[in-house]
């Protein structure tokens, strides 16, 4: 099922059975996910056909051409990115018939409840505690940078539930339902003026264990899965030279001779320079993922881009100058999409900010890059061994 | 869009210079080498010239070369730069044959460039383009007078001049083949801070000399280019090669009762400067190909290696060296090798600057 030729024909009996310009968007896209073409990759009857993960290209380039509409991976991007692999790794059979639909199609928004105000790159040492009751666990906690959680309808959950026990030994892992009574989501303004994010407070939240995802105490593990995907941004698109923020400034610059300095020269080339070398990177990174041969760059690909986002738009604000000095609104508002491009500089500087500490900071990246990639010993532990309740806080 | 991977014909090439330079050109011998008046390694040449055809590789099979590419020569340079190997392989196989390249091609010199080209192919020639190893693709030259048929004046700064047998001189507008065993041509050495790439002034007194072409700009600006563009895999395997080297030191090495390695302080620089490598690997495989397939970009592609790969190299270099500690500063430990080549290269064939200037310009991205 993994042949070029009849992935084509599968799609084109979807199209022909729901013909995209007169079948509602949602009636469309569950009627591919049954069809199996959701993510090919993904096993039959789960919105997919157990092929090649390369092999969902074939089917998107069909659909596109047909004008077929998608499933906006951009707004569900949590539930597609981190909760589905989650799910389908770790999930009872019934877990996965329910979500992995409702997730992929759109109709039901995914956050995840990983951060707290104590534990943020040391995410193991998190207090949020889950307490056995029956067939429920109760949850009691505060969860923190959580996207989405005003619109989500489940989260991605993870809780402590075994104090004694090391800290990343005493985790479990939980789908939680975002609209249980004990459930308070509050909007958490930023330096932008924005409230992208939310502070999430769970009070005696009721989870029954048929929400369990993975063992009591493996939660730690079934996070590393979620935490994998996070991380993996590089997807099969090519991205055109000055395609990222560098092309913003190039633009302008090209535009408004009046605002040309040779300083701002200097540092502007500088950073094209490192913006192609960037792109380079990542397009060899992708010859490498076709080729069958994925290489270890992609472990650095999220730090180059968050230095230089942050380097370009500080870049940016300068080159702007007194009209640098404005800001487009401060009024708060709750956008369901982070858009760089269509932003005024001022907002791009304040934003790329944040591209150095979510999804792991860039400190915590290069302490990985240096352990895994070029295999640099740990540094010592204190915090080993040692039951969670025992450890300073 | 470039194939910047390596193809498996490449990866036996590299393992095959690799194992030849592993038996033939360990640090010690580079060094004891470099402080003889004989700093050219002329037998391992002779070998991966010679024997294994590689100063070839640029030359189509019917001048006698290899018919193979900037991609291939990319390659052995990578590995000549782990080595900091005392070879005229950039001046000769890459920056003379790329200038004859384009003599030839212009059809210009009455096969003279043709005949140069096959000599050189064949590694028994050593033949080296007598512009300052500084001066960048396109820079204004200077220095040679041309009169009554032979060539008189001064040039300084030739990189691998005292090993060469003829030099490819530009003088009022055209270039010219010049023997170096003739009356009328002096090679003085002069002190280099690279020993392993060493310089030297070269002086006429009435040489003779063979018209190669009437327009030496063109000839001389394609083999700048490709020095300038596959110098940045030169220095990739430097960067490498630090990186690598400084890697399993500071695993090893302990203080303060763990490995040194083992402090984030240190992970992190290393951890950066893989970065930086891995992108010269993309900048250095894109501009080799951007040669190789005759590419439309291939001025912004070497422009942007160079920008690139030449204070990586260096930085790479610098951090080796100092995360070695003491050791690093020591004339025995191989660092300092590295270190004076990659600053050398961080000048040759143009600054990263110069190379910034020059890309401003091709993606009009214009200073004020």
């Amino acid at each position: 099922m993994t042949d070029a030729a009849e992935l084509v024909i599968r799609t084109q009996e979807l199209l022909a059975a729901h013909p995209p310009a007169t079948t509602e968007r949602t009636d469309f896209l569950k009627a591919r996910f049954d069809a199996g073409l959701a993510w090919v990759h993904y096993p039959e009857g789960l919105g997919g056909l157990g092929a090649a993960r390369s092999a969902q290209a074939v089917v998107d380039a069909e659909l596109e051409a047909a004008g077929a509409p998608d499933n906006d991976p951009r707004r569900i991007g949590i539930g597609l990115g981190m909760a589905a692999p989650t799910i389908l790794g770790y999930g009872t059979e019934e877990q996965k018939r329910r979500f992995l639909r409702p997730l992929w199609v759109g109709e039901e928004v995914w956050c995840q409840l990983f951060s707290e105000p104590g534990a943020g790159s040391d995410l193991a040492a998190l207090g949020t505690r889950a307490v056995r009751d029956g067939d429920d666990w109760v949850v009691n906690g505060q969860k923190v940078w959580t996207s989405s959680a005003h619109l989500a309808r489940w989260a991605i959950l993870i809780a402590r539930t075994d104090p004694d026990a090391p800290k990343h030994r005493g985790i479990t892992y939980f789908v939680c339902d975002m609209t249980d009574p004990g459930v308070d989501v509050r909007p958490l303004r930023q330096i932008t003026g924005e409230a992208e994010f939310n502070e999430v407070f769970l009070t005696d939240v009721r989870i029954p264990d048929a929400h369990r995802l993975g063992e009591v105490g493996d939660g730690w593990k079934v996070a590393q899965t979620t935490l994998m995907n996070e991380r993996v941004s590089i997807g099969g698109a090519r991205i055109p030279r000055e395609g990222g923020m560098i092309g913003i400034v190039a633009k302008t610059w090209r535009e408004r001779p009046e605002l040309r300095t040779h300083d701002l020269h200097q540092r502007l080339m500088k950073l094209w320079v490192e913006a192609e070398v960037a792109r380079l990177t990542g397009e060899r990174l992708r010859q490498q993922l076709v080729a069958g041969h994925p290489g270890p760059e992609g472990s650095g690909m999220k730090l180059g881009f968050a230095r230089l986002n942050q380097e370009i738009s500080g870049l940016e604000v300068e080159l702007m100058g007194e009209e640098g000095l404005l800001y487009e609104d401060w009024t708060m508002r709750r956008p369901e999409l982070v858009d760089f491009v269509g932003r005024d500089p001022g907002y791009r500087y304040l934003r790329a900010k944040g591209n150095s500490i979510e999804g792991g900071t860039s400190e915590v990246l290069l302490n990985i890059v240096a352990e895994r990639v070029l295999g640099l010993p740990s540094e010592p532990r204190t915090d080993k061994d040692v039951a969670w309740k025992d450890l300073a806080r | 869009m470039s194939d910047l991977l390596y193809t498996q014909e490449e990866d036996a090439l590299r393992a095959a210079v690799r194992g030849l330079l592993d038996d033939r050109c360990d640090a010690a011998a580079v060094l004891a080498r470099a402080e003889s008046d004989r700093p050219h390694d002329l037998e391992l040449w002779k070998t991966l010239a010679g024997e294994m055809g590689l100063a070839g590789l640029l030359v189509p099979e019917r001048l006698g070369g290899q018919g193979a590419s900037h991609r291939e020569a990319a390659v052995v340079l990578e590995e000549l730069g782990r080595a900091v190997a005392p070879v005229p392989y950039l001046t000769s196989a890459v920056v003379a044959t790329q200038t004859l390249l384009a003599c030839e091609s212009a059809g210009a010199g009455g096969g003279e460039a043709a005949e140069l080209l096959g000599a050189l192919a064949t590694g028994r020639v050593i033949g080296v383009l007598a512009v300052g190893l500084a001066v960048a693709p396109g820079a204004p030259l200077t220095g040679v007078r041309h009169e009554d048929g032979a060539l008189h004046g001064e040039l300084t700064g030739i990189a691998d001049a005292t090993g060469a047998d003829v030099l490819l001189v530009p003088a009022d507008g055209a270039l010219y083949a010049v023997d170096t065993a003739q009356d009328g041509v002096t090679v003085t050495p002069q002190v280099s801070l690279d020993l392993t790439r060493p310089l030297a002034t070269v002086s006429f007194d009435a040489a003779r000399a063979r018209l190669l072409t009437p327009d030496a700009a063109a000839a001389v600006r394609a083999g700048l280019r490709a020095g300038a563009a596959l110098l940045a895999s030169e220095q990739l395997g430097i960067a490498e090669w630090c990186l690598t080297e400084t890697v399993r030191y500071t695993k090893e090495r302990h203080q303060f009762n763990r490995p040194v390695g083992s402090f984030q302080a240190l992970k992190h620089r290393l951890a950066q400067l893989w970065l930086e490598v891995v992108g010269v690997r993309a900048a250095a495989r894109n501009a080799a190909d951007a040669l190789a397939t005759g590419s439309a970009d291939a001025d912004v592609a070497a422009a942007l290696a160079q920008s690139y790969a030449a204070p990586v190299a260096v930085r790479a270099a610098e951090e080796a060296l100092q995360l070695h500690g003491g050791i690093g500063m020591t004339w025995e430990h191989p660092v300092h090798l590295c270190l004076k080549r990659a600053k050398a290269d961080s000048i040759a064939f143009g600054t990263a600057g110069r190379h910034r200037e020059a890309l401003a310009e091709l993606v009009d991205l214009r200073a004020p």
